[in-house]
């Protein structure tokens, strides 16, 4: 090991910052195109809350940035509304907090947190990074197609997504969209695999599973969920694509879509929902564990307490992941599906609520008497308990069937789903960049603009999504172009659901503006920031023993060896109130 | 224009505050990492403001838009669907208020103060017992009671239950009342054409879809002909596209001939009273309805927000559902005070460019009214020779 460690390469500028073999170096570039795919994600969604907020108004920005294809007179088209909502929510799901959350900081932090030189495989980790951009770049590109993106929804039911006679999307746009996720979940799968190998056999000495910090049990258990979940997503799309280029009839069945008669016969679009969804819902927990765990070590640092109940921590994360592959069926209650069956799917689906109840009690616990120091970090950090709270009750709702029938599809899943993985999720990485900024590029972001950028953001994005659930209270289907039918049937209530759409909307806009601040911060601070000092938190995991220029093999010396658990804070005894876990326990002190 | 001046205006804002905080803070020789007690002390206050604000907008909207706007429910499960929201709104209230509340009460109330220590406390198997089973006993009533609701709402439909058929298309809703045997004659698609818009089965109608499918083939064959005659030329992959379609459909009219012997006499008279409608649906008050559902093309979802009721409409397969309306469209517009309020059914799955102009205009009536509107505005689902 040591002598790896002397072994300083000359680098070139190719092998340093493009194809990298480091896995600081990867995390940064994951973080990157993630920041880049964030703010094209976003953006797709500020354009279609434009047309939510303001239908059928003639809008100069709309013809801006759609052209006059896609919004002649500055009227958005439909089809390219239907467009806009796919795609942000494939890029803001996959590319965001899956291949952004889960890569930049697993890539970032595995090796540094459980004392390793770098990752088991240095060559597949950068070649995950290189199938994400490719892939990244594939969705980018079907933007720009003649006949638009994919848009038959982010969860691409069939048979809309099979033939384009049912929806112009469906032609060369779903075809970039299937090769592009392909391409996406192989370069996951690497990712994953490498990232479970590492921790099983590269800690350092002393580095025992129970001593690893909750931000590692988050990845590894993560890329387990993500190793036996996404070749189930691959299997539906590659059945799907000899749907359409084939003609098979996996879940094609006695259709006449425009105007043409289809023979295929004898599939069932509800096979897809069944793979599509043995995917989806374990990918909820890939968006979240990560950001839970991210929080976990933030919460705990700047609480300056040990996070409390560290092992019922571990195994709430255990039993989520455990739960989450069997509640896929609460996607489809209404699909006609057996009811008892249905009835096992609420029981599975609630049953996943003690978990997450029980991590919600316990960081409440940990800030309980702590001695709160309120970094952008921890900011987020109260911002991500509150959103995974208030998200996670509205589950309560939509997990119980005979309450789904109701809300099923309609805009309360919209704000319900956004609440809990993707506010959640958003205000977990961010935490995440603030408090780890330092040990990416060696310099601090600035802290003031940090929370003007925190408080911009919850205000906005709670103003967008507790008016949402009113909306979808009052039966608003999701994926709807505008709500004019409403006004042929209840006038009352489409004024209501206008009202909602434009405070939704002005939100929705002023939360993205804001996070121009953040951005400035980030990019001019990697220049210009203030310089990091070696531990700038006070923080006890051994990223943070590490030198503050990257050099390869992370430690200069010998690898540091472990001690303790990471969660020494405030320890009574202690001189200062944070004990890092390479330093010995003294005589007669007990580890916790 | 705005847009490109918001942004910049947004730049120079955060510039100008990087430049003024990088100063202030070399000046007072302080780094970023040094969280002072007046920072914490601002950031406590901001979680106050702000949870006042969204408890307060919480109750705003509660009292301003309720059950969004919603009148009671017009259909017999969806009262007890009804019950079930309101209980369990009980529950998701008091936990968003009180979970919420705790966690930015601890947040300002334990904000750093210098020389302030936290206190060591790492573990604790009685709490942590204490609220994995209160929420676990909590669950436990909203799971039972939830399948009970949901139970009987799937629960098999009575004798007197009235069959009818929903059949979902780009972007268009058709009823198929089942008529006197109450049995919906069979339907494949196949046999849909102009003639036979729902595709039922009649002896007719199969001779019908035979002789479209001929006339499809025969246009396809004069096409080819046609290049191969040297008038029009098409290109090899056009040749072979129409070829493959020709054989296509060519199978499907085998499939045709076989069904013909497969439909005995028996199962082809059901569908000699069935009529169906596309302009809208009329439902009798007091009698419970079972829906099937049918889709042509791509999956649509039917969705009654006023009955509390919605099932997907997937090809190739028939879901069902079963409500009985109970309050009719005029004493509905009567309590809503608006004469203009009807019922509606809503396609819920995106199903195309115009999916959200898929709807059909739901009336609750008398028997007395039904009988008269289904006089003038219905039509024989067979095929007329």
């Amino acid at each position: 090991m040591s002598a790896h460690a002397n072994a300083h390469h000359k680098e070139s500028f190719i092998t340093k910052y493009i194809f990298s073999q480091d896995h600081k170096m990867i995390g940064k570039q994951f973080l990157i195109t993630a920041i880049f795919m964030a703010i094209v994600g976003v953006f797709l969604s500020v354009l279609f809350r434009v047309q939510l907020g303001w239908p059928g108004e003639s809008n100069s920005f709309l013809n801006m940035f759609l052209g006059d294809t896609w919004a002649p007179e500055g009227i958005m088209h439909r089809g390219m509304y239907l467009g806009l909502v796919t795609i942000h929510g494939t890029i803001m799901v996959f590319f965001v907090l899956t291949g952004g959350l889960s890569g930049t900081f697993s890539n970032l932090l595995i090796p540094m947190q459980i004392g390793a030189r770098d990752m088991a495989s240095g060559f597949l980790n950068m070649l995950s990074y290189w199938m994400f951009l490719l892939s990244s770049v594939l969705m980018i590109y079907s933007l720009f197609l003649e006949t638009g993106p994919a848009n038959a929804g982010w969860t691409i039911y069939p048979p809309l997504s099979v033939f384009e006679e049912g929806i112009s999307g469906s032609g060369m746009g779903m075809t970039m969209w299937l090769l592009s996720m392909t391409v996406f979940v192989a370069s996951s799968l690497i990712g994953s695999l490498n990232y479970i190998v590492t921790v099983l056999n590269l800690r350092t000495k002393g580095m025992k599973m129970t001593r690893m910090p909750l931000t590692i049990w988050a990845f590894f258990v993560t890329a387990i969920i993500g190793v036996l979940s996404f070749p189930v997503l691959v299997s539906a799309v590659v059945l799907m694509l000899m749907d359409r280029l084939l003609g098979t009839s996996f879940f094609i069945s006695d259709v006449i879509v425009g105007g043409e008669m289809m023979e295929q016969s004898g599939g069932s679009p509800i096979l897809f929902e069944h793979l599509f969804w043995f995917l989806g819902h374990p990918e909820v927990y890939i968006i979240l564990l990560p950001a839970l765990g991210l929080t976990s070590e933030i919460v705990s640092t700047n609480a300056r307490k040990p996070i409390f109940g560290y092992r019922a921590m571990i195994g709430s994360i255990l039993a989520i992941a455990f739960l989450s592959f069997i509640v896929w069926g609460h996607h489809m209650f209404i699909t006609g599906m057996n009811p008892f069956l249905g009835g096992v799917f609420v029981f599975t689906t609630l049953l996943i609520a003690i978990p997450s109840a029980v991590k919600v009690f316990n960081y409440i616990t940990t800030l309980w008497k702590g001695n709160l120091r309120f970094t952008p970090a921890m900011l987020f950090s109260i911002g991500l308990v509150s959103a995974f709270i208030t998200g996670g009750i509205t589950g309560v709702i939509l997990a119980d069937s005979a309450l789904d029938i109701q809300v099923h599809d309609t805009m309360f899943v919209v704000a319900h789903f956004h609440v809990v993985m993707g506010m959640s999720a958003i205000l977990g990485m961010f935490a995440g960049v603030y408090h780890w900024f330092p040990k990416m590029y060696g310099r601090m972001m600035n802290t003031k603009l940090g929370f003007i950028h925190f408080w911009i953001t919850l205000v906005s994005a709670y103003g967008v999504f507790l008016p949402m659930h009113f909306v979808g209270i009052g039966g608003a289907p999701r994926r709807y172009y505008d709500y004019s039918v409403y006004e042929s049937f209840d006038g009352e209530q489409f004024e209501m659901i206008m009202d909602l759409n434009v405070i939704i909307s002005i939100f929705a806009i002023v939360g993205a503006i804001g996070q121009i601040i953040f951005l400035y911060n980030f990019f001019y601070s990697i220049k210009n920031g203030q310089k990091s000092e070696q531990n700038p938190w006070k923080s006890n995991t051994l990223e943070w023993t590490t030198p503050v220029e990257h050099i390869h093999g992370n430690w200069p010396g010998d690898l540091p060896i472990v001690h303790r658990w990471p969660y020494d804070y405030s320890k009574p005894g202690a001189d200062e109130d944070f004990i890092m876990q390479n330093v010995p326990l003294k005589d007669g002190e007990e580890e916790h | 224009m705005i847009f490109w001046i918001i942004t910049i205006l947004t730049l120079v804002t955060a510039a100008q505050l990087m430049r003024a905080s990088s100063l202030s803070r070399k000046i007072s020789n302080k780094k970023e990492e040094d969280i002072s007690d007046a920072s914490n002390n601002w950031n406590a206050f901001g979680f106050a403001l702000f949870t006042i604000a969204m408890f307060g907008s919480i109750v705003f909207m509660l009292v301003k838009y309720g059950n969004g706007l919603l009148p009671e429910s017009a259909s017999e499960h969806g009262q007890q669907i009804d019950f079930l929201f309101n209980l369990n709104w009980i529950i998701v209230f008091a936990v968003f208020f009180l979970v919420n509340g705790v966690l930015f009460i601890f947040a300002i109330k334990y904000r750093g103060k210098k020389g302030q220590k936290a206190f060591y406390f790492a573990h604790d198997n009685r709490l942590e017992m204490i609220w994995t089973v209160i929420p676990a006993a909590a669950l436990a009533v909203i799971i039972i009671l939830g399948l009970r609701t949901w139970n009987d709402i799937t629960s098999a439909p009575s004798d007197s239950t009235k069959v009818v058929e929903l059949f979902g298309e780009q972007f268009s809703w058709t009823a198929r009342y089942s008529g006197e045997d109450n049995k919906l004659g069979y339907a494949d698609y196949k046999l849909i054409n102009g003639k036979n818009p729902l595709g039922v089965v009649t002896p007719e109608s199969m001779v019908l879809g035979i002789a479209e499918m001929d006339k499809t083939i025969d246009k396809l064959y004069s096409r080819l002909q046609s290049d191969s005659a040297g008038t029009v030329m098409f290109s090899e992959a056009k040749v072979h596209e129409m070829n493959s379609r020709m054989e296509k459909f060519i199978r499907i009219k085998e499939r045709i001939i076989k069904m013909q012997n497969h439909y005995t006499a028996d199962k082809l008279v059901v569908a000699n009273d069935d009529f169906y409608t596309k302009s809208e649906l009329h439902l009798v008050v007091g009698q419970e309805y079972q829906f099937v559902f049918r889709s042509k093309d791509v999956m649509h979802s039917a969705y009654f927000p006023h009955f509390r009721a919605q099932m997907n409409v997937v090809p190739g397969q028939r879901t069902k559902f079963k409500f009985k309306p109970i309050i009719t469209s005029k004493d509905m517009r009567v309590s809503r005070e608006n004469p203009d309020f009807n019922y509606i059914l809503l396609c819920n799955k995106i199903c195309g460019e115009s999916h959200s102009n898929m709807k059909m205009i739901v009336v609750v009536e008398t028997q007395e009214e039904f009988d008269a509107w289904k006089k003038e505005n219905t039509k024989t689902a067979i095929v007329q020779k």
